[in-house]
């Protein structure tokens, strides 16, 4: 029967190709324009590392005096983003979690053995071993270094895969050493491709932007002082001192990560920083009631807005544009079907049930939503090729299309358009076969 | 013209009305917060920054290893790049305009920790700075040689004198006498003289509602010479000689020492076009979906109203038969349009204004001027006259001769 519809339905779409040709092109667009935003939306608001994003946690330390009239940085609970250098060795020395990690993000100039290469400057993540486990960073050759080479400030590094390939051709590199700043460092590891968007564990700077070029641990970059090249914020007090001066203040610029893997962990980790804070307290450090607070990657992400405003307007823009789309639609497929009177009279006077002649419309039109969806889907990748051309590099590196997507796109067109098309079948089902035969 | 068959006949055809009408309505709404924002994202992409841009150029130096004269190394190369023929002018800072990054200063008139700070942005910069940037001086004179003060460690050094942007001197000294006054710094708890008064000088963030946004016009002026393993050298071309001079300037930095690294050279304009790309993109992609809205709104009402015509063919011909003109004919389909959009536009203005208060709560954008909803309305209410003219046109060929027919 559905087969039958289907001819019925391709006939009656081919009789009046002007009204067909609009209803698809209408929907289609509609579908276009929102799944190109959509799309842009989804890869913003997706999870990161949907596999461990309930179990990883970043956390805060009211480290500045609250009731200070200061720089505006940090929230309305005047907490910062990041954490001071002491409190990180001190969160690091305690080791309450499963597996936790300080980590900052700076940059080392590479001076390649090859001579034909120039000197160039790598970004580079300052971090401790457990990074690499806790985050799921898949390697190519070699591992993580050893624990004891955080100990140890030992000069190792991990390369990604991308400088391994501009390094080493891509061959194993594990055991080799690479030139960082004059001094020699030891590959232990190459990381396989590795980017999650949104760069959660750093959203100080290029939110969605890549993850850097190497690791190295973190005790040897604040031997080596390694620049922050994060954000650097201070609560006054950073006037003197230097090197040491600058990492031992209170200024915030370290980020901070520990993996927590039960709900027991979380509860017995949020009272182990309740106790730090007041222990802070009790030796003089901070002089008011430090607050302190535990986020797990979702609930980090919602805390930073990484939706930018901008794909939250354009999603508005377009699913309103959709709507526009859909009631044109609607009252095309109004038109048609009523301009279709004197045939479904025939049907029904030859016997066809109401509930036959609205399946037979309700085909009619998704076959029409199913080919606005497919256009929809053209036009789409079409918009995608525009946000590219037109967008930074870090957002357009958000912008391409997946299976998910095209399902989306063609579920929501089908759906769409059989809703739209509802009131125009009801009332298809509503003529009277007598009046209409008369009327002829 | 009679409206009351009009709306007759339209009660008759309440669906096919609302639906034109709920189109044209969403139509407006999305249309005029769309152009807002157009006109917004552009205004905000072409703010200027106080500088001379167009030849003006900027070369991200970083040395290899740890050189010990870095003092030496920096002035040699400021030297060989002002003796270019093709450049002006030349000095190395910590950060310029349109870069997106430096650093910020809580300051203020006095040293008192409880009062409230103003945010800056620090543009480090000798002599050179104001020439070669092309700042407006407005008031007071610029440093001199001997004020100039080396940053070669991690300690930002107090700086005795400083110049600052009119706005900042403004908020410090409302009474507009901030010329040779006092001026703190909070990190530094060091006190400085203002020396000059520059009419602009944008901060180096520039995102609509970014860091830096609330502070847009605050900057200073410190007398700083960058003793830094990486620093960026700004560089004004001759009129005409900007791509010249930034090859020409990359390869003598190259000719005198090779351990350094050369991260980018790029012009003032570019770093423009750069950091307002995602405003402009925005800007172009709603201007693309309010084309295809109005596109799509104006077929739907041909194709509805073509239909209608199609419908009333019978109607239409007893019409004329009796005696109506052509002209009437189709002055009755503009005029019950003109009904329907009108409705749809009261609506959608509501519309629009309530959109625009949700989006002023989530977005901190401002609020939509009331000429948008009347500049959009008045779209509408013509793309819908439009629209409907050559259905309209093919009714009135309707022949008077039908009525005599049978269907």
């Amino acid at each position: 029967m559905m087969y039958y519809y289907f001819g019925l339905a391709m006939r009656s779409l081919k009789r009046n190709l002007v009204l067909t040709a609009l209803m698809i092109a209408a929907i289609g667009v509609g579908i276009g324009a929102s799944m190109t935003t959509l799309t842009l939306f989804r890869a913003m608001a997706t999870d990161p590392i949907p596999q461990k994003s309930r179990q990883l946690f970043t956390l805060q330390i009211g480290n500045w005096p609250p009731n200070k009239v200061t720089v505006a940085t940090g929230d309305e609970e005047h907490l910062q983003q990041q954490i001071s250098y002491p409190d990180a060795v001190a969160l690091m020395n305690a080791h309450e979690g499963r597996r936790q990690s300080a980590m900052y993000h700076g940059g080392r100039t590479v001076i390649p053995a090859n001579s034909d290469l120039k000197p160039f400057e790598a970004s580079t993540r300052a971090a401790y071993t457990d990074f690499f486990r806790m985050f799921d960073v898949p390697f190519v050759y070699g591992e993580p270094w050893p624990a004891s080479d955080d100990a140890n400030h030992s000069d190792v590094v991990v390369l990604s895969r991308e400088l391994n390939d501009k390094l080493f051709g891509g061959a194993n590199s594990v055991g080799k050493t690479v030139d960082l700043d004059g001094r020699g460092f030891r590959v232990v590891g190459v990381a396989a491709r590795w980017n999650p968007v949104p760069r959660f564990f750093d959203l100080n700077t290029d939110k969605y932007g890549k993850t850097e070029q190497m690791f190295i641990p973190f005790t040897t970059a604040i031997d080596e002082q390694m620049e922050m090249w994060g954000n650097f914020n201070c609560d006054g007090d950073v006037g003197t001192g230097g090197w040491e001066g600058r990492i031992h203040s209170e200024c915030v610029w370290v980020q901070y990560w520990v993996e927590l893997p039960a709900a027991a962990d979380v509860a017995r980790y949020r009272s182990f920083l309740t106790n730090y804070a007041i222990e802070q307290r009790r030796s003089g450090r901070f002089h008011w009631q430090a607050l302190t607070r535990l986020r797990n990657v979702r609930e980090w992400l919602a805390y930073n807005h990484v939706v930018s405003d901008e794909a939250r307007i354009l999603v508005l823009v377009s699913f309103s544009f959709l709507f526009v789309c859909l009631l044109n639609a609607m009252g095309l497929m109004l038109a048609k079907i009523m301009g279709r009177s004197g045939d479904i009279a025939v049907r029904r006077a030859l016997g066809a049930s109401r509930g036959a002649v609205f399946m037979q419309c309700l085909t009619e039109t998704a076959v029409v939503g199913l080919a606005g969806g497919l256009l929809g889907l053209g036009l789409t990748s079409l918009g995608l090729f525009g946000l590219r051309a037109l967008l930074s590099d870090e957002i357009s590196r958000l912008s391409s299309l997946d299976a998910v997507d095209i399902t989306i796109a063609v579920v929501l067109a089908v759906v769409a358009t059989t809703l739209a098309g509802l009131y125009p079948t009801w009332r298809a089902t509503r003529i009277q076969p007598a009046w209409q035969l008369k009327a002829q | 013209m009679d409206v009351y068959p009009i709306l007759a006949a339209m009660r008759r055809n309440k669906v096919g009305a609302i639906l034109i009408a709920a189109q044209i309505a969403v139509t407006l709404a999305i249309l005029c917060n769309a152009l807002f924002l157009i006109e917004q994202r552009i205004a905000l992409s072409k703010r200027p920054t106080g500088a001379d841009e167009a030849d003006v150029f900027v070369i991200d130096n970083g040395w290899v290893g740890q050189p010990t004269d870095l003092e030496a190394r920096i002035d040699g190369d400021l030297a060989a790049l002002r003796s270019l023929p093709g450049v002006v002018d030349a000095y190395v800072t910590n950060s310029y305009p349109l870069s997106d990054g430096g650093s910020t200063e809580g300051v203020g008139t006095d040293l008192d920790p409880n009062r409230a700070l103003t945010l800056a942005a620090l543009y480090f910069a000798g002599p050179q700075g104001i020439p070669t940037l092309g700042l407006k001086l407005i008031a007071g004179r610029n440093f001199t040689p001997s004020e100039v003060v080396s940053m070669n460690d991690y300690s930002v050094p107090k700086a005795p004198v400083v110049i600052i942007t009119r706005q900042l001197a403004d908020k410090l000294y409302p009474q507009g006498d901030a010329l040779g006054k006092p001026m703190s710094m909070q990190f530094t708890k060091g006190m400085s003289t203002i020396v000059g008064i520059v009419d602009r000088l944008q901060v180096p963030w520039v995102s609509a509602n970014g860091w830096g946004s609330k502070f847009n016009d605050n900057s200073v002026l410190v007398p700083f010479k960058l003793v830094w393993h990486g620093g960026h050298y700004v560089v004004r071309a001759r009129p005409g000689q900007l791509a010249a001079m930034m090859r020409a300037g990359e390869d003598k930095l190259f000719a005198i020492s090779r351990a350094r690294v050369i991260d980018q050279v790029r012009s003032l304009p570019q770093a423009r076009a750069d950091i307002y790309r995602d405003d402009r993109g925005l800007a172009v992609i709603l201007g693309v979906v309010c084309t295809a809205l109005l596109t799509v709104t104006s077929f739907g009402i041909v194709g509805l109203t073509s239909y209608w015509v199609a419908q009333r063919r019978k109607q239409i011909g007893i019409r004329r038969a009796l005696g109506a003109t052509r002209n009437g004919v189709v002055r009755y389909f503009q005029t019950e349009n003109l009904l329907i959009a009108t409705t749809g536009a009261i609506v959608g203005g509501g519309l629009a204004i309530a959109l625009n208060l949700w989006m002023v709560m989530s977005f901190e954008m401002p609020r939509l001027q009331f000429g948008y909803v009347i500049a959009g309305a008045l779209v509408v209410v013509v793309l819908g006259q439009a629209a409907v003219f050559w259905p309209a046109l093919r009714a009135a060929s309707v022949p008077p001769a039908l009525a005599t027919r049978a269907a």
